[in-house]
């Protein structure tokens, strides 16, 4: 994959739990299981960590992707956190999705240490369809204010 | 009016209540304000009609402070914003004396200015003791006749009901105003496309000033210090400089009052630029209620909200419709 | 921040293949705050941590940033080396480039310009880095086991073996639990209480081990290593240093209506007694709501001849204070009510029993003295239905969603043993599933089947029926054949679901430990932590955690003292200093953040203030940095963003989104 002058090469950050998904990311990295360069990993403890505010803020800033990455439901190594995250993260989408920000460009994925495919996968796939959506210029600014 | 009056004064001689907490006359006919009481004699400039829509329970963290008891006027909706804030601890239910007044419905002024009514000098009918069917707008211009119903606050269109959640004793009758779905405005956006979506909230928003009459009316707003004015997330409002709480302002203060909000309307009623606000918490109560069942913020002070709370079952983010 | 250093690891060549570091390193240099800046082939290796101490001690570095392989892998290495060189070791941040960046991408210009983002977001990020130190807390060497069953007894002998104190909380008037109440064990038809009893006199007698029978939990507080806990014991109405365990108030007792709870409430006992001939310690104990002396005043047989003057009528309830390191959970489990499965016939019947009912009778000191007898005449019976999964695996609200786990193997045992010892009893075993892993247990269960011809169907049974002539029609299906079943029974076994003890509910209250939907505690880390609870210092054991039978009890029990042990051992904890931290002056107060704490390490205090100048008293979150595990939950359920994540700071978040997507 190289770089070409012309083609949209998206802005994605992944938030990833910890104890789970960076260490899923990990072990993509040790299996060499390419996926775009494009992504940029945030570590966080837990997906409960995740404030509203930083996926607003990374689209504000020019993402046009955002993902969250935990630990599968149950397995949370804080017990609870997920579930709580997953709550937030169901209700700010929504949101978003009510305010006229394309479905695709959020995503939430519980992603365990032992699913470096997964993971991989998960993020080629992401990639894909922010491709497909193409430059994030609703969320810059709402109220499209030059 | 005069029967709370009354029982207010009834209560200062008796020695029950050090002050209330109410609405006084504003310099218009149609914008009483919230308002302290310290005495009897106080009470000459209180006034409750049509007009009372602030909804007084956020004063009352202020209230919470002063010394002995202090009386506050609740409507029906209001208790419910009330109870939140006891939940929350933000307010000392031991420190309040709450009336639980009736009400028939809220006016907004906007909504008769809408109807190509100019140079008001007067309202009357507004009087809660009336039959509240019909105003009567005097203007420059002549009388003008009113139905009482279509001046209401779209809030009072869609009731949450005559029932207050809390109160120590009730005083005047309410009416039945529902006569609206609550979250027809709601579904009519989701019905939309994205782009229209995008269009209408852009259009809406773009008529902000961030004059934060909705964060400093909301009572769930009530924080000490608002993440808005925070360094903590460098989202602090610098003017003009960083764009980031102008952009985001109302969605994140709609997600921070979600699972809280009791949907008093207080926002829209409030915003000089008339933005439907209620509609981004409308939407919030809308999905909590369908995705994790119905919820009504402030109907008790005891259960846990939504958002601090999950089942092992709970939809995924990939599931929202 | 000035002053902040960055190294840039070739690891080989599996970054420098597909990174230029150089250019990294060129490109980290142009960075706010950013002095120093090298690159070496192993920064991890010893000549490579001595170059971060140099740079750190020579140009008096603030906070640096590895950038190399994934924090999980060397984020210790470098922050001990940080630390020896004189600096904070949470002044460390790592850019993963290697399993994030040069192992995925082809491209060397692609990688490069990844791992310059991703160098940028770390330097954004130590920029904020404040100093952080562990705290650190005394350990009290001394475990409380809650619980004297089985697993209680086996955690606490483990523990006192290795030479700590430990008490064991029994809260009815003897240890031994549900074991003691069984006749045989599988696979080894072994007898319950030769096995079980020696090692309750071990406990008894172990001089670190202290019973606290008929006692309960009353309060908790604390936090690992410091547990305060109170201690209820109940009165008994008996003087245990003077009782001398003769039995003859037993015998000479006169109210004798009550239930025997032992006997799983098939025959009665005494108002005085002991709940079965070897109990520990064997002093009886006299039940309120039984004794006509303390009810009515009248009687008083007991303390006339009891010849040690043991009897105490007016005993009261007493409190007991005493500290904890560690708390084990032992509480075991109860059978369920069948109160919704009344198509059993279960309170209509005597004759329609549980499995554990049936234990009792097996058992030679038994309410039958161990005789297979009806309880409803005493009759042999002739046919015996055993229906299985009676509440477990129901997807309805009727029973349990879980498969309890030890039923396949008891009801085998079972009709083993009874067709080992009556031929003439025809026993038929109406199951869904039989489910047999376990060290020799599928031979067992085809023991059963092949050589003593149990009739296994497979099917579930619709209802039971009885019939005037005292005997009971089982109507099941039979799945194989298709067809529907009448089978005419003298007895019915339901193997009855096993859910925790009620009690425990309460008690993980106490210890702020979670648990889950169907009442068992949840583990820290399902399999990585299985016998810890995630709440620091608490610690699992038995059925309280999930259905098992003896022998994984026995085992988590092992499992769990050695986790006790473990803490005890050390005389002082390290605190892990990525906790959550609120800012008192602009706290609500709200108890919003409490809420989603899944520690309990968050309360509220009334503090005194002073907000610019107001001096007031507040309702303030104060978070208890021993017992906060730094998830972050609270920071974002916190409205205004007061409660914060040290070492994870929204700031620092923000930073790194920011670097990341400029």
């Amino acid at each position: 994959m190289s770089i070409k002058g012309e083609e949209f090469r998206p802005q994605i950050v992944a938030f990833c739990c910890n104890w789970c998904s960076y260490a899923g990311a990990d072990l993509a990295g040790s299996s060499r299981l390419a996926y775009p360069a494009d992504v940029k990993i945030i570590r966080v403890p837990c997906s409960c960590r995740v404030n509203p505010m930083f996926i607003l803020r990374a689209f504000e800033k020019g993402a046009d992707g955002v993902i969250i990455c935990g630990c599968h439901p149950g397995d949370c190594h804080y017990s609870t956190g997920n579930y709580y995250a997953r709550r937030r993260m169901t209700l700010l989408f929504s949101m978003l999705d009510y305010v006229g920000i394309e479905r695709g460009r959020t995503r939430v994925e519980w992603v365990s240490a032992a699913e470096g495919v997964k993971f991989s996968q998960t993020m080629n796939e992401f990639v894909e369809t922010i491709r497909g959506l193409g430059k994030n210029v609703r969320l810059g600014d709402l109220r499209c204010k030059k | 009016m005069q029967e709370i009056i009354s029982r207010l004064e009834e209560l200062f001689a008796e020695g029950k209540i050090n002050r209330v907490l109410g609405w006084k006359k504003g310099d218009l006919p149609y914008n009483p304000e919230p308002a302290y009481f310290e005495s009897a004699e106080a009470l000459k400039d209180f006034v409750y009609d049509g007009f009372c829509g602030a909804n007084l329970s956020k004063y009352f963290i202020q209230g919470s402070a002063f010394e002995g008891v202090t009386a506050i006027l609740l409507k029906p909706c209001d208790t419910y914003s009330f109870n939140q804030l006891i939940k929350e601890h933000r307010v000392d239910r031991e420190k309040a004396y709450i009336i639980g007044v009736g009400c028939k419905g809220k006016l907004n002024v906007e909504a008769i200015k809408a109807m190509g009514i100019k140079g008001i000098t007067d309202i009357k009918g507004a009087e809660i003791d009336g039959d509240c069917k019909e105003l009567t707008v005097e203007t420059l211009y002549g009388d003008k006749i009113v139905a009482y119903k279509d001046a209401m606050l779209e809030r009072c269109h869609v009731c949450k009901g005559k029932e207050h959640m809390v109160y120590d004793e009730l005083l005047l009758e309410s009416a039945d105003t529902l006569d609206g779905d609550r979250f027809a405005g709601v579904e009519a956006i989701e019905a939309m496309s994205p782009e229209e979506k995008f269009e209408f909230f852009r259009k809406e928003l773009s008529k902000c000033i961030r004059c934060n009459a909705c964060r400093n009316v909301c009572p769930a707003c009530s924080c000490r210090k608002c993440v808005f004015d925070s360094n903590k997330f460098d989202s602090e409002q610098k003017a003009n400089v960083d764009p980031f709480n102008e952009s985001m302002f109302h969605i994140i203060r709609a997600f921070h009052v979600a699972g809280r909000c009791t949907d008093c309307g207080e926002c829209s009623r409030v915003c000089p630029q008339g933005i439907p606000l209620h509609l981004f918490n409308r939407k919030f109560i809308k999905d909590i209620n369908e995705y994790y069942g119905d919820f009504i913020a402030g109907e008790n002070a005891e259960e846990k909200g939504p958002l601090t709370n999950f089942t092992l079952d709970d939809m995924e983010a990939s599931e929202r419709r | 921040m000035h002053g902040i250093g960055v190294f840039v690891c070739h690891c080989g060549s599996n970054i420098a293949a597909t990174v230029d570091v150089k250019k990294v390193v060129e490109m980290a240099r142009l960075e706010p705050g950013v002095v120093h800046a090298e690159d070496y082939q192993y920064m991890c290796s010893e000549a490579g941590q001595e170059k971060i101490a140099a740079a750190i001690r020579e140009k008096n570095l603030k906070g640096i940033v590895v950038c190399s392989c994934s924090p999980r892998m060397h984020e210790a290495t470098f922050r001990k080396c940080a630390e020896k060189a004189g600096i904070n070791p949470y002044m460390v941040e790592i850019a993963n480039i290697r399993e994030q960046c040069s192992w995925i991408h082809k491209d060397i210009a692609e990688g490069t310009e990844k791992a310059v983002i991703l160098t940028r977001a770390a330097i954004a990020k130590v920029n904020l880095n404040t100093s952080l130190v562990p705290g650190e807390s005394l350990v009290t060497k001394r475990a409380l086991v809650i619980g004297g069953g089985i697993a209680g007894i086996q955690t606490a002998l483990d523990i006192a073996d290795a030479g700590y104190e430990v008490d064991i909380v029994e809260k009815t008037p003897s240890i031994g639990g549900k074991m003691a109440q069984l006749d045989k064990t599988f696979p080894t038809l072994d007898c319950s209480a030769c096995i079980l009893t020696p090692k309750m006199v071990d406990a008894a007698a172990h001089e670190k081990i202290t019973l606290y029978t008929y006692s309960e939990i009353e309060k908790v507080s604390g936090f690992v290593g410091d547990f305060t806990v109170e201690i209820r014991k109940k009165a008994r109405y008996v003087n245990m240093d003077k009782c001398t365990g003769c039995g003859v108030c037993m015998e000479k007792c006169p109210s004798k209506k009550a239930l025997s709870e032992f006997n799983a409430g098939l025959n009665t006992r005494p108002a005085i007694y002991t709940p079965f001939a070897q109990a520990i310690p064997n002093v009886p104990v006299i039940d309120p709501t039984q004794c006509t002396k303390l009810k009515t005043g009248k009687c008083g047989l007991c303390e006339r001849f009891c010849q040690a003057g043991a009897i105490d009528y007016t005993q009261q309830d007493e409190i007991v204070t005493q500290k904890y390191g560690a708390i084990v959970v032992a509480t075991g489990f109860d059978v369920i009510k069948l109160d919704n499965y009344d198509e059993y016939a279960y309170s209509q019947s005597k004759d329609v029993i549980t499995s554990l009912e049936l234990e009792r009778i097996m058992n030679a000191a038994g309410p039958t003295k161990g005789h297979l007898e009806r309880m409803s005449d005493g009759k042999h019976p002739k046919n015996i239905v055993f229906i299985q999964c009676v509440g477990s695996r129901c997807n309805d609200s009727k029973g349990k969603p879980y498969c309890s786990k030890i039923c396949c193997m008891y009801t085998a045992k079972h009709a083993m043993l009874i067709r080992d010892k009556y031929p003439d009893v025809n026993v038929t075993v109406f199951y869904i599933d039989v489910r047999t892993p376990g060290k020799n247990f599928d031979e067992f269960y085809r023991r059963a089947v092949e050589e003593y011809g149990v009739n296994y169907v497979k099917g579930q049974v619709g209802k039971v029926t009885p019939e005037p002539d005292g005997s009971l029609t089982v109507h099941g299906v039979d799945l194989l054949e298709n067809k529907q079943l009448k089978v005419s029974a003298d007895m019915v076994v339901l193997a009855a679901a096993i859910e925790p003890n009620p009690a425990v509910r309460k008690i993980a209250t106490m210890l702020t430990a979670s648990i889950d939907t169907n009442n068992f505690l949840t583990e820290a880390h399902p399999k990585l932590r299985p016998v810890e609870s995630p709440t620091a210092g608490v610690f699992l054991s038995g059925v309280c955690q999930g259905p098992k039978d003896i022998p994984e009890t026995v085992s988590q029990a092992g499992a769990a003292a050695i986790k006790v042990v473990g803490l005890l051992a050390k005389d002082k904890l390290l605190t892990n200093p990525c906790t959550a931290k609120p800012d008192e002056l602009r706290c609500n107060g709200c108890s919003v953040c409490a809420n989603v704490c899944p520690y309990g390490a968050i309360s509220y205090e009334d503090k005194l203030v002073n907000d610019h100048g107001v001096r007031e008293t507040r309702r303030v979150a104060v978070v208890n940095s021993a017992l906060c595990q730094g998830c972050g939950a609270c920071t974002v359920a916190c409205p205004s963003g007061v409660m914060d994540l040290q070492g994870f700071s929204n700031r620092q978040i923000i930073a790194e989104v920011d670097a990341i997507c400029r």
